[in-house]
């Protein structure tokens, strides 16, 4: 079966372009404007040349003369538990706008510079994600406002403090009205501080809203069990998971959580052969859709109306009655009904929507299924998202009516994030009093007569309350670095509280959580802070679904959902690099290439490719045409990128670009698409199923996107997967395994080389990634360039292909067509079947890079790395030229102390520089780089075990990309070494200290494993639950 | 640490003669020993060793065997006072103290009340072998024992040329060049004396004659192609080995010996007080870097020493302490130390590798810095300099279990850095 698939990255391979074709035996396009700043044709002249070997002579005479003088200053008071040289590791707790992760920071000489996942905490379990790995990046941002601010001038903290206390004062005797706005905040320590600050001034009312809301679900669950939260849901347990629209791995709420869960369900061995079943019904490709079995396009004009189909078929199924809706016609319902139903009580449905009627199905569904008290959980439930539309939009018209006399943002920046900005705008003027506590002088904060900004989280002290009952403690792990306070000391200062944040914190946790389990509460305390987190036991109650009439549920999704609508839909969504654009002055996630689209520095329309064919766009290396798009009445131009799998007829829009006071990075990259947002029965609406058109093209457009380079040429060694019912049956072996050809006949070519080999006398490091499991989620490239300093190069150079990241994750499509059969390709592309592939470098046993360096600047380890050495690099790119897996990025230029790559932050001021890890070189001009196994993890870990005069342990070492992982899909260790992990995981040959290792684990392989260059990277095999008969149909 | 093995190989060799002598003397004497202790105390090699470890590692910093530091001369100490209470004084003074024990609050007075932290976590039997050791200290100054270690460790210091020393290559050379020039009075006054000779003879030629008694033509001689050669020839191997030579000192910085801010001296704090390196050096055995130490640590000391002189004010004004009231303020600036040991940035070096786990002294790279008033550069730190050191030194493998397999993998021979991949890029450039 496999042997028929293809693979293609983009359209163009996939229709094989002849410019394609021509391109992608290039590694770079070949226009290489060096020279483009020069008038001249870009030849050197006579003068050129005479100035450049004068100043060469000059600078070469004078760096002989002697060494810049370097001082040295050690600490006056050495702190006791800082060591310089020795990094320090604080547990803590990353939150924001209610996404959680329960961290570990690594910090060096006080500076925060990884964030690494807490495995002590039962909700991430050590996972993190591309956006938490980057909020360290963020502490550094010189965007941050260094003090407070009074209308838009710098002023003092005391000023400050006097000023909107005597204001609310004021307000106060006048019984006028104030409002705290925020986003979701599940801090029962701040929730208290900020109650009291209400308790002091009467009149005051918290009001959460969230950028992208679940107030609908919210509704639901309130109206079906009393209870108005999130449920806890609990993947793991599901065979059959069934999402419509949520993209509980990405950008849906708790996603590391999820995809802990979810992994585990995905992790197939020779011993336990089962896997879950995944469903997923929605009309952008997600990053959830792109790892479900089956996956099924549906118009978000139709997505009430399959909710309900597959309420009622399993309905039927269960004996329930029925409810009466609109039959609409889309695949895999019944299959998934039948899945659901034979699951019962071992499946989850979930609903992205924000309409209460698509959630009260959901629940309804869940509940014929008995999932209530098995996969999901009401009563340790998740608080996640607690945001309010309703009263969110009653704030905005309270406030346009001029009945607010005070409002005060924390941490919120509703003029951008609502859809609600022109509306807050004009609303402020009527104000009296208003305050931000944004650490920025954003959308929002420059519209207010006080910033009061806040710290960074990294430089706070708080606790969290993700899940009933699953508390979590943040410290800080950096002094402030500018003249910010913490803003529950704010509140705390301006309701007449003495007290400071921390102790305000250590009484309540003193009172609350504290019941003898120590002996002292200090004791306590110091325990919880060591170890990040903190569970009390919940009372479990059986929750049982209050009867709601469904029928006038019904009703209301015929009225607002259509089975056939005509028209163009756009569905707006987050990319999971960027979110709500709360990051957005973030560089690392602004370059970091979506998953599904592999864009960076964009955000654009996704078209399906029988509407680009319709407007006649072709994309081709990133190179597309703007649309004219038209949203209710008001047009404008966006970039298209052609999205296989997106349903027809609709438009993918992302949510969280077009800032326009983010700061240097984030401004104006992309448009924004806020203002377009909707609301449908009091909730925000995130679909747009009518008043959209789509008139024509209008000019060309570069897109940075990373897709089409380094293409592997469709040669079938690079993905293997196989059906679940195949590798079930005993004796399977992968499909593509190559055999050559000897005199004594038929040899794996692993065992052919003309080589002597290396020796391996002590360590031999390899990595085993599941294809199974890698979801895709590029946690890891983040956690990579945070690790090993890698620069960001900007759009341009990206277009450029000169990317940097030494990381990144390939995603290929695939179908059943044949290779020849266009049409049935271009079919297969209305929704194909995706894979995702983590690529770095190989550390090839017979590498072919090594063997054409010149100068000897890459070379094999004697523990099998293959070492990249700058200083002895001279830039010849042969390495680059000759490396099939096409890893190794050469630095065109100086990324750091550069002007003209100001948007790398973390190289290009003092402040971004702290960020930087000391034991890894900052690479120079003109030398190539590539992934180095974290070697520096790697010799600490040595260092480790050689101190403590120990053999060293899978313990000791990581690498970071490991580490990060949300779905464990990725392990490091010691093929020498039998008891670690990594060589039972491969099934590893007993005592074999050959250098190129046999495997006995039946579904790993390796990438273009022909051309016997004998790669430490394994791959484990895709598996699919699919039925067979499905795939041929 | 300084130069423990040669100065452990010496002592080794004195304690064996002087036990025997202790031996000696102690029997003779035995009516006179008035104070039943001292016989108490351990007088073993073992015991003794280990005193001197535990001695330099505890006390060193405040007390010395011969003379007063911070604390009083520990000479003879265990004549005069007890067993029991020497015991109590070491475990917890403050206790003795408070106790109202006349001659240790007398003590305390005197020493300018400073506190000896307490060192309840030894056993009975470590302080006994400190005292062993003071006692072995007292009996056998060590004037020219310190005088030869340090003399040993230069000259191990200096990488050891191999061959002969400097002085007499010198020598050799002016041997040469004396006999050189004897040869050559000798073949002039041969020519001499055969021109004359043949000038004497009537039977020859004129064409022989002249060319007998021809004249050195020296500007014939300057202008001929040969000697020209032979000049450029010199000129150009000279100026083509002064630019190497040149291009490969560019960036060494070897002797570099920069004045620090505060005249801090070696020479007296690790050559004459003996203060352990890792003292003040805090992170030489966990971290990569050694650690400038901070101002805290020189005030474990001169809180109380040389509180009067002009450097140690410099300290006190960094951090903003009054010697007279003992009080700190809040105007702290720090020291700027120059920089003396630079490498470069994309060199890694960890100084836990080396001095922990490979147990190489401080002077190997460092030099004699027990003998420096001011630190200088002592080694090249060039990378052929590191790589040459990888290639010849033994792993330090014994009781590590770590190097289990590749001892094994060597079959029990000479395992040196260079077999474990001391060479390989990625050990240190990444």
């Amino acid at each position: 079966m496999s042997d028929q698939k293809t693979y293609w990255k983009g359209t163009e391979q996939l229709t094989n372009d002849p410019s394609f074709v021509k391109n992608a035996e290039k590694e770079f396009p070949e226009y290489l404007p060096i020279n483009e700043n020069k008038e001249s044709n870009g030849s050197t002249s006579r003068r050129d040349f005479l100035k450049m070997m004068g100043f060469g002579v000059a600078a070469a005479s004078l760096a002989a003369c002697e060494a810049p003088v370097r001082k040295a200053i050690p600490y006056l008071n050495k702190p006791v538990d800082v060591d310089p040289g020795i990094p320090n590791y604080y547990a803590s707790t990353y939150s924001e706008g209610g996404d959680y992760a329960s961290i570990v920071v690594k910090t060096r000489e006080g500076r925060p510079i990884k964030i690494e996942g807490n495995k002590n905490s039962s909700i991430t379990q050590g996972g993190v994600n591309a956006q938490v790995e980057a909020s360290v990046l963020s502490l550094y941002d010189q965007e941050r406002l260094r003090g407070p601010l009074k209308e838009g001038k710098n002023t003092d903290w005391n000023t400050i403090d006097k000023e909107v206390t005597e204001q609310l004062q004021a307000i106060s005797a006048e019984g006028g009205q104030i409002r705290i706005v925020s986003n979701t905040i599940y801090s029962p320590s701040t929730l208290k501080a900020i109650q009291q600050m209400a308790d002091k001034y009467g009149n005051t009312e918290h009001v959460m809203y969230d950028a992208v809301s679940q107030h609908g679900m919210l509704e639901a669950n309130d109206q079906m069990f009393g209870i108005k939260a999130l449920p806890a849901y609990d993947f793991s347990k599901a065979n059959t998971i069934v999402s419509f629209n949520a993209d509980f791995l990405g950008t849906w709420f708790s996603p590391i959580e999820h995809t802990k869960q979810y992994s585990k369900t995905r992790k197939v061995s020779s011993e336990d052969k089962t896997m879950s079943r995944h469903y997923q019904f929605e009309a952008n490709l997600s990053l959830t859709g792109s790892n479900a079995d089956y996956r099924t396009p549906v118009k978000p004009s139709q997505e009430g109306l399959v909710v309900a189909a597959l309420y009622n078929e399993v309905a039927k199924m269960t004996g329930n009655a029925p409810i009466n809706t609109n039959k609409v016609e889309v695949a895999n319902i019944t299959n998934a009904a039948k899945d659901l139903v034979s699951n019962k009580g071992k499946s989850l449905v979930v609903a992205g929507s924000n309409d209460t009627d698509i959630q009260l199905l959901v629940n309804g569904i869940n509940s014929m299924l008995n999932n209530y008290g098995t996969t999901i959980d009401l009563n340790q439930y998740s608080n996640a998202r607690k945001g309010d539309d309703a009263a969110f939009i009653n704030f905005v018209k309270e406030a346009n009516a001029g009945n607010i006399k005070a409002v005060i943002f924390y941490n919120a920046n509703p003029v951008y994030d609502t859809g609600m900005g022109e509306e807050l705008k004009s609303a402020l003027g009527k104000v009296s009093l208003s305050v931000s506590t944004s650490d920025r002088n954003d959308e929002t904060a420059h519209l207010v007569k006080y910033v009061a900004p806040d710290h960074h989280f990294l430089e706070s002290w708080n606790d969290a309350e993700p899940k009933k009952g699953q508390l979590s403690l943040a410290q800080p792990t950096i002094s402030p670095l500018f003249k910010t306070r913490q803003a529950q000391d704010t509140f705390l200062t301006w309701t007449g509280n003495k007290q400071e944040y921390y102790n305000f914190l250590r009484k309540n946790w003193e009172d609350n959580h504290f019941s003898g389990q120590e002996p002292t509460f200090d004791i306590f305390w110091d325990k919880t802070l060591y170890n990040g987190v903190f569970t009390y036991n919940v009372e479990s109650s059986d929750v049982s679904a209050q009867s709601v009439d469904l029928s006038a549920t019904a009703n209301r999704i015929n009225k607002n959902y259509k089975p056939n609508n005509t028209g163009l839909e756009v569905a707006f969504y987050q990319k999971v690099s960027m979110g709500t654009g709360h990051h957005a002055n973030n560089p690392w996630l602004q370059e970091l290439p979506d998953p599904i689209s592999k864009a960076t520095w964009d955000n654009y329309a996704t078209i399906s490719q029988k509407m680009a064919n319709d407007l006649g766009i072709k994309i081709f290396e990133g190179k597309t045409s703007l649309i004219k798009l038209t949203i209710n009445g008001q047009s404008m131009e966006v970039p298209a990128l052609v999205q296989p799998g997106q349903a027809n007829d609709t438009i993918g829009l992302a949510l969280g670009y077009g800032r326009k006071m983010a700061g240097k990075v984030a401004n104006g990259v992309g448009f924004d698409v806020y203002p377009f947002l909707t609301q449908l029965n009091g909730t925000r609406s995130y679909v747009l199923t009518s008043g959209v058109s789509v008139d024509g093209t209008a000019g060309s457009y570069q897109l940075a996107q990373t897709q089409t380079h380094q293409t592997f040429m469709g040669r079938e060694t690079i993905i293997q997967e196989a059906l679940l019912e195949d590798y079930k049956k005993k004796g399977w072996e992968r499909d593509f395994q190559p055999h050559i050809a000897t005199s004594k006949g038929k040899v794996k070519p692993s065992k052919l080389t003309l080589w002597n080999g290396h020796k391996y006398n002590n360590h031999h490091w390899g990595l085993a990634i599941d294809l199974n499991s890698c979801t895709g989620c590029a946690a890891c490239t983040i956690a990579c360039q945070s690790e090993n300093n890698i620069p960001v190069v900007g759009k341009e150079e990206v277009v450029m292909r000169r990317d940097m990241q030494w990381m990144r994750v390939d995603r290929y499509y695939s179908s059943d067509a044949s290779p020849d059969d266009t049409n049935g390709l271009e079919k297969a592309a209305e929704n194909p079947e995706v894979t995702f592939q983590p690529m770095m470098c190989q550390h090839c046993n017979n590498a072919p890079c090594e063997t054409v360096c010149p100068v000897a600047a890459t070379t094999h380890s004697s523990e099998g790395l293959n070492q990249m050495t700058y200083n002895r690099c001279v830039g010849t790119r042969y390495c680059a030229n000759n490396c099939p897996y096409k890893v190794r990025r050469f630095n065109w230029f100086k990324y750091h102390d550069n002007t003209k790559f100001d948007k790398n932050l973390s190289m290009n001021n003092d402040l971004g520089k702290m960020v930087l890890n000391p034991d890894v070189t900052v690479r120079s001009r003109g030398v190539m780089e590539k992934c180095s196994m974290c070697v520096q993890r790697i010799q600490a870990g040595k260092l480790k075990a050689k101190k403590e005069k120990r053999p060293l342990e899978d313990k000791d070492v990581n690498t970071a990309c490991a580490s990060a992982c949300p779905s464990d899909a990725i392990m490091f260790g010691d093929l020498n070494n039998q008891d670690s992990a990594i060589s039972k995981y491969l099934k590893l040959e007993e005592s074999n200290s050959e250098p190129i290792k046999e495997v006995n684990e039946e579904r790993a392989y390796h990438v273009l494993e022909e051309l016997r260059v004998a790669p430490n990277v394994w791959y484990m095999t895709k598996i699919r639950n699919k039925d067979k008969v499905n795939t041929k149909a | 640490m300084l130069n423990e093995q040669i100065n452990m190989s010496l002592k080794t060799y004195i304690t064996r003669l002087s036990f025997i002598a202790f031996l000696l003397v102690s029997f003779l004497s035995l009516p006179n020993n008035a104070l039943a202790q001292a016989s108490e105390l351990p007088t073993s090699e073992e015991a003794i060793a280990n005193g001197e470890k535990l001695f330099k590692n505890n006390c060193a910093v405040c007390h010395q065997v011969q003379q007063k530091m911070i604390g009083p001369a520990l000479k003879n100490v265990y004549e005069r006072r007890e067993l029991p209470w020497l015991l109590n004084f070491v475990k917890n003074s403050q206790k003795v103290i408070q106790g109202g024990d006349e001659y240790a609050v007398n003590l305390y007075n005197e020493y300018g009340k400073a506190v000896m932290p307490s060192f309840d976590y030894f056993a009975d039997e470590e302080i006994k072998n400190i005292l062993g050791y003071v006692k072995y200290q007292t009996e056998n100054p060590p004037q020219e024992a310190t005088a030869d270690a340090g003399g040993a460790a230069t000259e191990a210091g200096s990488g050891g040329g191999g061959g002969i020393p400097s002085e007499y290559l010198t020598l050799i050379i002016v041997g040469f060049v004396i006999v050189l020039i004897l040869i050559l009075v000798v073949l002039v006054l041969i020519v001499t004396v055969l021109t004359k000779f043949i000038n004497q003879k009537e039977d020859i030629d004129e064409r022989d004659k002249e060319f007998v008694n021809q004249k050195l033509n020296l500007n014939k001689l300057v202008r001929s192609n040969g000697f020209l050669f032979f000049v450029i020839l010199i000129f150009t191997a000279v100026v083509a080995k002064t630019v190497i030579d040149g291009l490969y000192t560019v960036g060494v910085q070897q002797g570099y010996q920069p004045t620090q801010p505060i005249a801090f001296s070696h020479e007296i704090h690790a050559g004459q007080f003996e203060i352990e390196c890792q003292y003040c050096h805090t992170g030489v055995m966990i971290s990569k870097s050694a650690n400038i130490p901070s101002a805290n640590i020189c005030m474990n000391c001169h809180t109380a020493i040389k509180t009067e002189s002009k450097e140690i004010a410099k300290i006190y004004e960094a951090i903003d302490y009054d010697p007279e009231t003992g009080e700190y303020g809040d105007n702290i600036k720090p020291i700027e130390w120059v920089r003396v040991h630079n490498l470069p940035d994309l060199a890694y070096f960890n100084h836990s590798q080396h001095v922990n786990v490979g147990e190489i002294e401080c002077q190997t790279c460092h030099g004699p810095i027990e003998e420096m008033a001011v630190v200088k550069q002592w080694s090249t730190l060039t990378m052929g300099w590191c790589i040459n050191c990888h290639r010849e030194t033994k792993v330090n493998a014994k009781g590590n279990a770590y190097y289990d397999d590749l001892v094994k993998a060597h079959d029990g021979g000479d395992l040196k850095v260079v077999d474990i991949g001391g060479l390989e890029c990625a050990k240190c450039h990444y």
